[in-house]
């Protein structure tokens, strides 16, 4: 598998996210077992309306995002992983009027679990949030294979 | 996070749909609370935009974390005595169950309050408490 094969799957994936798509996730880089995201400024995801400084929770949707879907990175085969756990360290507010970006590695892949580790930042900037992740394998079965097509690309 | 003018209004009132409104995050993934005496009940009504898994289809696991981090955040600021508002340090979110499609309810404890920090926990549950679908813990910094 390619970069650009994991890119297009990861594209595919967040796409048939509704929330992903909804706050305009989108695929900057994919490596074997890295893939940062990005996730414009909006107003509607403001959380303070006095500073524009965005809410937590687009940061850590963005970053559950980018943490889950980093896995098509790691697998050859597509999987559906559920997310078991999220700790999210906020070390800064994003600055308004500027994309956040979510760059994430998974360090551990075994035969039931997969860890991850997820960085938000800003271009130029400091780090906004740190985040650790666990997400459990269920198996690709799990997934209906229309499904793992439409992310693998197999029916094209 | 919300003007003082807001706050106070809400906590005479019991009325949230002021600060809600107020805060464009809370309007995006549609979280609402409700005040039964000194209880609050946080909830996120179902939302086709809120989805991440499609084949369940179950609520974006970040929306889950957003809507509870929110939560924290509103409830601590309703149980200062004076105007503070909290901002978040940390959060630490278990996914117990999947978020399905329909009304998800959430609520807090203040399991710590410090001088400077603040530890609450929050549990999400949909079709009955008992089973809850997510719980998280979050400290905040209280800033005057």
């Amino acid at each position: 598998m390619n970069d650009q094969i994991r890119r297009d799957r990861v594209t595919r994936f967040i796409d048939t996210l509704n929330q992903a798509r909804e706050l305009g996730l989108s695929v900057t880089e994919a490596g074997k077992g890295c893939l940062t995201l990005c996730m414009p400024y909006s107003d509607r995801i403001i959380g303070n309306p006095e500073t524009g400084v965005i809410h937590g929770g687009a940061i850590t949707t963005l970053m559950d995002t980018t943490s889950g879907s980093v896995i098509l990175c790691a697998l050859d085969d597509f999987e559906l992983c559920p997310t078991l756990d999220l700790r999210v360290d906020y070390m800064r507010p994003a600055e308004p009027n500027k994309p956040v970006y979510a760059r994430a590695e998974t360090y551990k892949v075994t035969r039931n679990i997969i860890f991850t580790r997820c960085e938000a930042f800003q271009e130029g900037g400091e780090t906004i949030a740190n985040c650790v992740g666990t997400f459990m394998r269920i198996g690709k079965d799990a997934t209906p294979k229309h499904y793992r097509d439409l992310i693998t690309g197999a029916g094209e | 996070m919300t003007d003082p003018e807001i706050l106070r209004y809400t906590r005479e009132s019991g009325d949230f749909s002021r600060m809600l409104e107020s805060i464009p995050y809370a309007r995006f993934i549609g979280l609402a609370c409700d005040q039964f005496g000194d209880d609050l009940i946080f909830r996120l009504p179902q939302k086709e935009v809120n989805l991440g898994n499609p084949i369940l289809p179950a609520i974006h696991g970040g929306v889950i974390g957003g809507f509870m981090e929110m939560s924290a955040a509103i409830y601590l600021m309703m149980s200062q005595d004076t105007v503070r508002m909290p901002r978040i340090v940390d959060f630490s979110l278990d996914y117990l169950r999947a978020g399905l499609n329909r009304e998800t309810y959430a609520e807090c404890r203040l399991t710590r309050q410090g001088n400077r920090v603040a530890n609450v926990m929050v549990t999400a549950w949909q079709k009955s408490r008992s089973q809850p679908i997510a719980t998280a813990r979050a400290h905040f910094l209280m800033e005057d």
